[in-house]
């Protein structure tokens, strides 16, 4: 028996489409990047930008590794392209801390060991960043539910949540 | 100054990993860097018949594909593709070798490209046509073509016999799933190519393993190889032995002379190794009196159809309990899937799982308190070798855990305790696993301005290994912490073993113990060059190393600062490396215990489960750090909440394809299922398990936690599920 | 994945005119479903038309008393929307039960109606299935099909819809607004999407050149008297099992309007006038919510794992209803059902 499994739809790759100019900026420096339409944002941070501090961890919107601030607001930057964020102000991790100094979060994380392996990491601290400037968090129950968009499977979850807390308070 | 040893101590890579400097295995951008993508075979088993590249080669920025057609020559014997951890039995995997398919998911070819995103739209591109022949992926349907394998613990008595003429009797039969690691970040290597030398990023748990794997594959020296890997995203086992995607990045880079990184997708890690599913019967006879007359443990458990593994699912009863007779078996089916391998506490998690929940149903046909029970049980004894424990805290365990818990308001009666529309269970069980060391050595170099390197090629899977490595050198070294700098994730550094089993805490702090002893040793030995120097006759150990300075244990007023002993002897470094000596002491058994107790809120209509409450208490010899203990437990307790209640893989055995290759459909626990969890470290003195008293800790948190939920849903719900995971459907009976 | 080009509308108009002329194309809103889609190579468009920026981000309250939503209002905005949480805060519930905060950030009021099923074999291009491919059969209704549908099935296709926010949609009677070359239309609700029957390839009733510009909230809210209860395989961030939208008007204790919809169960948000017609008039007790579940559960069928959504499905219309009758709806955050 022969069985044809190839991966893609077959016989529909026209010519390789053009690469496209893009604008960001990137924790507060603009950048110009020249793109495949369907290089993602995260690939566009982690392989064109060398901003590997935001992580892949599925590249399908299942985990949270990849969050990153977008205006101010958390997405997850492996489920949008770099071309549909002309214009955009991106903040990743490596634009939390200033001067040297780590941001409230950065601190509260270490403080109460809320990771282990540190893969999850920038994801759970920028999905956080997003969650107190949403301000809809108040109780532990709440920022669980909230910050369940990013899996952690060191399981550090009540020290996340406890380092939120933390940060919350003195925000 | 106080001792770090014993003392909460904050990651010393925690900056590093806050900041996202951090850098894990496909994180190395490097000029020149080309982008693997692999192909992976849709069908579990048969050949490859023919294989179209033209596609993929024709687009732009597509530098090559290799298949096993045009792959770069590799060796034909197994035993060169034989890693420190794999199966005795059988051939290790050998990725693009022939155009056999062995699983599903295997890799069939490795688009290399410009960019990662070239790379991808080539693989789509990739025709292949397979020949497909028979397979088979289901335990179930298979356990009866299950074969022995080695005996895990020998029997005792008449287990049978003893078993049939028990009073009291339980039999039943417990199963787990196929599980994943599905650590969070993604596999992937970086291979660098410069001037006939490879520099390799990977993600594992031992680069000293993956060096030795990739000079037998390659025919390369050991110092033509560099394995590094400095951080790592999470293993839990699956990164022990070498995965392919790191032969693969190698090959491309041996192929192209040029640096090449593979990442493999989520789905793709389906393909690597997985907890093997097992079906475990447990048969528990007891007198009146509520002890053990015979205990019986037999599991059958997945492998594949070219390796045998098996971890011991099976001997942990004689660990925790008396029994006169007993009787284990472990065995083994071959499926066309990859080769199972060990995830945390391997063997453990599944076997007292199935063993803790076959004594909470003893515990119930006796009418006795589950703790009790244990007690009543209780060995101090290591029963299949009859041998005292270097130390045994579980009675401590079980009294402190119930303490903390609230046991004693405990009703025993199923369904008998409720909040509101919840029913609430409280369910208890024990955990075990070993204190092992192994050979593991640590260099130290300490410069005259007071600063040390301390270096081993060991790896921080997340367990905290930089930190208490940093704790052990100052205390040793009498410096304080920001002057220890660790360095790991290399194999140029001196041998070290796989970060897995729980044994590196123990093996790698016994060894800086020994080193620093060394380096204390030269600094005397300086020290006694100066001029009226007052440690004229004083031996090595009648000296200790305090707030950078060597000092006379007899004497406090008789010190001397390291750097003046250090000018003193016109030293500028001082360089060691030793090993810890492991025992060869045969007359003791070395374990680490622990008792879990967890509450569940079951709806009792719909049947949704909540584990509101975990204690465990936990034995395991000296703390170095509480902080990361306590997270290192704690995210075993995390898994075992998964275990109990989410993690599946999901095989169509039609296809022999997982179905759920994803970590949206395969669950794991996320924040929101994760509420109060409490863990105690129990004291537990120990000087005969190795000098610093130490057992390790990254296993025992999983152990045992899958049983104490199932048996509390018994105890809310009076439904006993014996098949993990436990979804609101096994619970009720909806239709 | 397959390589596409890419390209942005300018205005609603633009998109249309950029659809009409390449039929391989495809809109793209939050990028939540289709990106995931194409990187697992189940979708293949050759061209992505970027309708992000259009100005559809407005949630305004019209002239007849109901509130017009744009399709472009993401997820969040539209739960958190005051003029939603106080007029309709069911949708806001069940919007907030859906996805994660990050997906919700990003995910559109309009792309939230059209993201396809969750179906294991739709996802998997190397098995069988009708609704990527039609003709080749469904691998689900012998394979694994915990999630799948019990209700409004066929024999080519068991797939449900696995949106939240529809679910209250529907509830709610929501109209959907679309244009497309021949102009615009109004779709009802209960019409948008469709039943699988034998062609499973289409999930809804929405033209291929179609554009979703809006979402029109008729004025009743039923602010006072709702619920919206999820049941999944953990406590967030997963599909549902089932889910169930209950809004009811009340008199006292007798229901004097009452609606019911149910996801995870079929190709659509699932509704029954008979459910609803045998609520009217009734007290709204246990034996009344229990009839209608009973109806809105006629004819369900299981196909193996999912038996089970039967009864789930029967135990949670009754659950939610009582919610809603008690005034107490389901909490988001707090996950005991009450
Ligand atoms: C891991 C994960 C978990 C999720 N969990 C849930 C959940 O629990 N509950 C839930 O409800 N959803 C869930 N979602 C799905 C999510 O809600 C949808 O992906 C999202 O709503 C789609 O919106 P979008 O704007 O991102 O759509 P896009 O991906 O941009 O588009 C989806 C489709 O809609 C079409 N489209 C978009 N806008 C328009 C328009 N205006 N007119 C015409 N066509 C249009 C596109 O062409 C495309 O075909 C989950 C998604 C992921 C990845
Ligand atoms: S249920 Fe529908 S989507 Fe799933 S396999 Fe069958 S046809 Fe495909
Ligand atoms: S990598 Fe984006 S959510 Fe997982
Ligand atoms: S710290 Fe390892 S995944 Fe969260």
């Amino acid at each position: 028996m022969t069985h044809s499994g190839t991966a893609a739809p077959t016989g529909r790759v026209a010519t390789m489409p053009e690469k496209i100019s893009v604008t960001l900026s990137v924790n507060r420096k603009p950048v110009r990047l020249l793109v495949a339409p369907w290089t993602t944002l995260l690939d566009a941070l982690r392989d064109h930008l060398d901003l590997t501090g935001t992580k892949k961890g599925c590249d399908h919107g299942q985990c949270g590794a990849c969050t990153v601030l977008v205006e101010g607001r958390r997405i997850n930057s492996c489920l949008t392209l770099a071309v549909m964020q002309e214009g955009a102000e991106i903040t990743t991790i490596e634009g939390l801390a200033r001067d040297g100094e780590l941001h409230p979060l950065q601190q509260a994380f270490i403080d109460h060991d809320a990771f282990q392996c540190g893969y999850c990491t920038s994801g759970q601290i920028c999905s956080a960043a997003g969650l107190i400037a949403e301000g809809r968090a108040k109780t532990a129950a709440e920022i669980r539910e909230l910050m369940s968009g990013n899996i952690c499977r060191c399981g550090a979850y009540p020290n996340i949540v406890a380092a939120i807390q933390q940060a919350m308070e003195r925000s | 100054m106080a001792s770090y040893i014993g003392t909460a101590t904050s990651r010393v890579d925690g900056r590093a990993k806050v900041t996202g400097e951090a850098k894990y295995a496909g994180e190395f951008n490097v000029p020149g860097l080309v982008h693997g993508y692999v192909v992976d075979s849709t069908i579990p088993k048969g050949r490859i018949a023919r294989i179209d590249t033209s596609g993929a080669l024709g687009m732009a920025g597509v530098i090559d594909v290799l298949t096993h057609q045009n792959r770069p020559q590799m060796p034909d014997k197994d035993a060169a593709y034989k890693d420190e951890v794999a199966p005795e039995n059988g051939s290790p995997y050998r990725p693009l070798y022939d155009d056999r398919i062995l699983f599903t998911g295997q890799p069939v070819a490795l688009v290399l490209a410009e960019d990662w995103e070239t790379a991808r739209v080539a693989a789509s591109q990739v025709k292949i046509e397979y020949e497909k022949e028979p397979h088979v992926t289901d335990l179930q349907a298979e356990r009866s073509r299950a074969f022995t394998v080695d005996a895990p613990e020998k029997p005792r008595g008449d287990a049978e016999q003893a078993f049939a003429s028990a009073p009291v009797r339980h039999a039943a039969e417990y199963s787990i799933p196929t599980e994943h690691h599905n650590p969070m970040e993604l596999f992937a290597s970086t291979a660098i190519w410069e001037d006939g030398r490879l520099t390799v990023y990977d993600k594992t748990q031992g680069v000293q393993n993956v060096q030795k794997y990739l000079c037998g594959v390659f025919k390369m020296k050991p110092d033509e190889v560099r394995v590094m890997s400095p951080y790592m995203g999470g293993g839990f086992g699956a990164g022990l032995r070498p995965q392919y995607q790191v032969m693969l990045a190698v090959l491309g880079a041996c192929a192209l002379k040029r640096p090449v990184r593979v990442m493999l997708t989520r789905a793709q890690m389906y393909a690597l190794g997985y907890r093997p599913a097992s079906i475990e019967r447990l048969a528990l006879g007891a007198n009146e009196g509520g002890t053990l007359e015979s205990m019986q443990h037999e599991a059958i458990a997945v492998t594949s159809q070219f390796e045998e593994f098996a971890r011991n699912d099976t001997g942990w009863g004689n660990l925790l309990y008396k029994s006169p007779n007993a009787k284990f078996s472990h065995k083994l089916v071959k499926l066309d899937l990859p080769t199972s391998c060990d995830m945390r506490a391997p063997g453990a998690a599944t076997g007292v799982y199935a063993l803790e929940c076959a004594m909470d149903e003893l515990a119930i046909a006796l009418k006795t308190d589950p703790v009790q029970l244990r007690l009543q049980c209780y060995s101090d004894r290591h029963q299949g070798e009859d041998l005292p424990y270097t130390s045994k805290q579980l009675r401590e365990c079980y009294r402190q855990g119930a303490a903390e818990f609230g046991w004693e308001k405990r009703n025993p009666e199923p369904r008998s305790m409720r909040d509101g529309s919840e029913l609430v269970g409280w369910g208890m069980a024990s955990g075990v696993w070993e204190a092992l060391q192994m050979p593991a050595t640590v260099r130290i170099v300490l410069t005259a301005n007071g600063h040390a390197e301390v270096a081993t090629a060991a790896s921080d899977i997340g367990t905290g290994t930089y930190t208490i490595m940093a704790q052990v050198a100052a205390d040793m070294l009498g410096l304080p912490i920001d002057n220890i700098s660790v360095k790991l994730g290399d194999s140029t550094l001196p041998q070290c073993p796989l970060e897995g089993g729980s044994w590196i805490a123990s093996s790698v702090c016994n060894a800086i113990a020994n080193t620093a002893r060394a380096v204390r040793g030269d600094l005397l030995e300086l020290a006694k060059q100066a001029k009226d120097s007052p440690f004229a006759g004083v031996g090595v150990d009648d000296v200790g190393l305090v707030d950078g300075k060597i000092v006379s244990k007899r004497d406090a007023s008789c010190a001397m600062p390291i750097a003046s002993a250090m000018l003193s002897g016109k030293a500028e470094r001082i360089t060691r490396e030793e090993t810890n000596n492991v025992a060869e002491d045969k007359s003791h058994a070395r374990n680490v215990h622990s008792a879990i107790f967890a509450e569940v809120k079951v709806d009792e209509e719909l049947g949704v489960i909540r584990v509101t409450r975990v204690v465990k208490a936990v034995a395991a010899g000296r703390i170095l750090n509480p902080k990361t203990a306590h997270s290192q437990v704690m995210g075993g307790v995390v898994w075992g909440i998964g275990m109990a209640l989410h993690e599946e893989t999901l095989y169509d055995h039609r296809f022999g394809r997982v179905m759920n290759a994803n970590i949206a459909e395969y669950h794991v626990p996320v924040n929101a299922d994760i509420h109060d969890i409490k863990v105690i470290f129990v004291d537990e003195p120990d000087a005969i398990v190795n000098p610093l008293g130490i057992k390790g800790l990254g296993e025992i948190g999983i152990v045992g936690v899958a049983a104490a939920i199932a048996n509390a849903v018994y105890h809310a719900t009076g439904k006993r599920v014996r098949d993990l995971p436990i979804t609101l459907d096994k619970v009720i009976q909806f239709n | 994945m397959i390589p596409f080009q890419y390209t942005r509308a300018n205005d609603v108009a633009d998109a249309i005119k950029q659809i009409a002329t390449d039929p391989s194309a495809k809109f793209i809103a939050g990028g939540t479903n289709l990106i995931d889609l194409i990187k697992y190579d189940v979708a293949a468009p050759t061209r992505l038309i970027d309708i992000s920026r259009l100005p559809l981000r407005n949630v305004e309250e019209t002239a007849t008393g109901g509130v017009l939503i744009g399709a472009l209002v993401p997820n969040t905005d539209l739960a958190y929307h005051p003029v939603i949480e106080q007029r309709y805060p069911l949708l806001s519930r069940s919007i907030l039960a859906g996805a994660s905060q990050q997906l919700r950030n990003m995910a559109s009021t309009g792309g939230n109606l059209v993201q396809r099923t969750r179906c294991f074999y739709f996802y998997d291009v190397a098995t069988p299935c009708n609704k990527r491919e039609p003709g080749s059969g469904c691998s689900a209704i012998d394979g694994i099909n915990r999630i799948n549908a019990i209700l409004g099935t066929s024999d080519s296709c068991i797939a449900t819809h696995p949106s939240d926010m529809c679910v209250a949609l529907a509830v709610l009677e929501a109209i959907v607004h679309v244009v497309g070359p021949a102009g615009a239309r109004n779709i009802a609700f209960a019409d948008f999407h469709r039943l699988p029957g034998n062609t499973p390839q289409r999930d809804t009733n929405l033209e291929p050149d179609e554009i979703i510009t809006a979402i029109e909230l008729p004025p009743k809210g039923f602010s006072a008297n709702y619920s919206y209860l999820k049941i999944r395989d953990r406590l967030s961030y997963a599909f549902a099992l089932v889910s169930v939208a209950a809004a009811l008007e009340l008199e006292g204790d007798t229901i004097k309007e009452a609606r019911l919809a149910l996801g995870g169960v079929a190709h659509k948000p699932w509704r029954s006038s008979a459910a609803e017609a045998a609520l009217l008039g009734q007290r709204a007790d246990r034996a009344a919510f229990t009839k209608a579940a009973d109806w809105l559960l006629h004819g369900a069928k299981g196909y193996g794992h999912n038996d089970f959504k039967i009864g789930l499905a029967r135990r949670a219309i009754i659950r939610t209803l009582s919610q809603a009758a008690r005034g107490t709806p389901q909490s988001i955050s707090d996950k005991k059902i009450r």
